[in-house]
């Protein structure tokens, strides 16, 4: 028996990487600071992406999104009622989305163009594990939790919040009944991911939005967008 | 559970460089395939595994084993200014300074190192059939 080895080094996602390389030229080309938002099913990314592209709107921000999800597009139609354009992407049971979802859905966008947004948010599908594999050429990665979900989630998932460049904890409105340990949680996202900015917010009051707007609006300077 | 796409891709990546080997035989067998992957590569080794043999089906790798080699989260600490690994992914500290490290330096791989042929196998499964032996 003649065996050999053939040596190959080569990333297994290595055409996601290389199509999310070209999208980040694009964005970048077009100016636009795209946000990748990941969390869990249910802790209110669709409540908080509402409320951020209609306060957006009304300061004269050019926003869009592209929603994920297994199937329905009910997500996308509550989205578009803040006047942004709204895209759904179904995934029909893939667990994330990937570059070639957003190259294929961006590309046959009529009447959006990358050059003619501030901001372009995805909503990932609700899952805490695949979509951290999987770059989207994002600007900003944000991990998304809620005061219903535990304090140790970011112990749990370290892989997506190790990955993130912002955690925002969703539905603070309900901390108190929920008898959510602030100090607690803060610590394990610092833990997992020393130093990320935190945002603490509620969309139904609003409550830590304007940090939150804050933080957009330095991000799309610093990163030249 | 996105390991199986995974490893369709292991299958589709290691089947085209055969392929594309000028000096390979033809109908040459791989004998096994050995990745990379990060303790934060999101990926669980055990599914991996589990979807290596209904991946591989009716393809050159078909029987191959797949090695995995788990590599550990190393991270640059900045007060200690030394590359150190972790133990676990539980806490990004520093385990010689008790420091908070962000600056990751591995352990987010999910790569093919190698993967082993066999060519005289192909050479005569070929040669057999030619003259109609089996097995």
């Amino acid at each position: 028996m003649t065996t050999r080895i053939v040596e190959l080094r080569r990333g297994i996602l290595k055409k996601n990487d290389e199509l999310a390389r070209g999208l980040r030229a694009r964005y970048a080309a077009g100016g636009v600071l795209v946000l990748n938002l990941v969390s869990s099913p249910g802790t209110g990314k669709t409540a908080f992406l509402e409320r951020t592209l209609k306060e957006l709107r009304s300061r004269g921000s050019r926003v869009a999104a592209l929603v994920g999800d297994l199937e329905t597009d009910n997500d996308a139609r509550r989205l578009a009622s803040s006047g942004a354009p709204v895209r759904q992407i179904n995934t029909h049971g893939i667990c994330h989305l990937d570059a070639e979802m957003i190259d294929k859905h961006l590309e046959s966008w009529d009447g959006v163009e990358l050059g003619g947004l501030d901001y372009l948010f995805i909503e990932n599908v609700g899952n805490l594990v695949c979509p951290s594999s999987y770059d989207l050429g994002e600007g900003i990665r944000v991990a998304l939790l809620s005061v219903t979900e535990g304090e140790d989630k970011p112990l749990k998932y370290p892989t997506l919040f190790n990955s993130a460049d912002a955690a925002v904890i969703t539905k603070m409105d309900i901390a108190e009944p929920c008898g959510f340990d602030r100090t607690l949680a803060l610590k394990n996202i610092n833990e997992i991911r020393p130093g990320i900015r935190i945002f603490e917010t509620s969309a139904k009051t609003g409550a830590g939005m304007e940090e939150w707007f804050g933080y957009l609006d330095e991000a799309r300077k610093t990163k030249g967008a | 559970m996105h390991e199986l796409s995974i490893v369709a891709s292991v299958v589709d990546t290691v089947t085209e460089s055969l392929e594309a080997l000028p000096d390979a035989s033809k109908g040459a067998r791989v004998l096994q395939v050995r990745l990379r992957v990060g303790v934060l590569a999101s990926v669980v080794v055990e599914s991996l595994e589990f979807c290596w043999g209904i991946a591989t089906e009716g393809t050159s790798l078909e029987g191959s084993k797949l090695v995995v080699k788990t590599i550990p989260v190393v991270m640059h600490c900045a007060v200690c200014d030394a590359d150190v690994k972790l133990e676990g992914v539980q806490s990004f500290r520093c385990p010689r300074c008790d420091e908070p490290c962000s600056d990751l330096r591995q352990g987010r791989e999910l790569e093919i190192e190698s993967f082993e042929i066999d060519d005289e196998a192909g050479l005569e499964k070929a040669g057999n059939e030619e003259i109609g032996v089996s097995g």
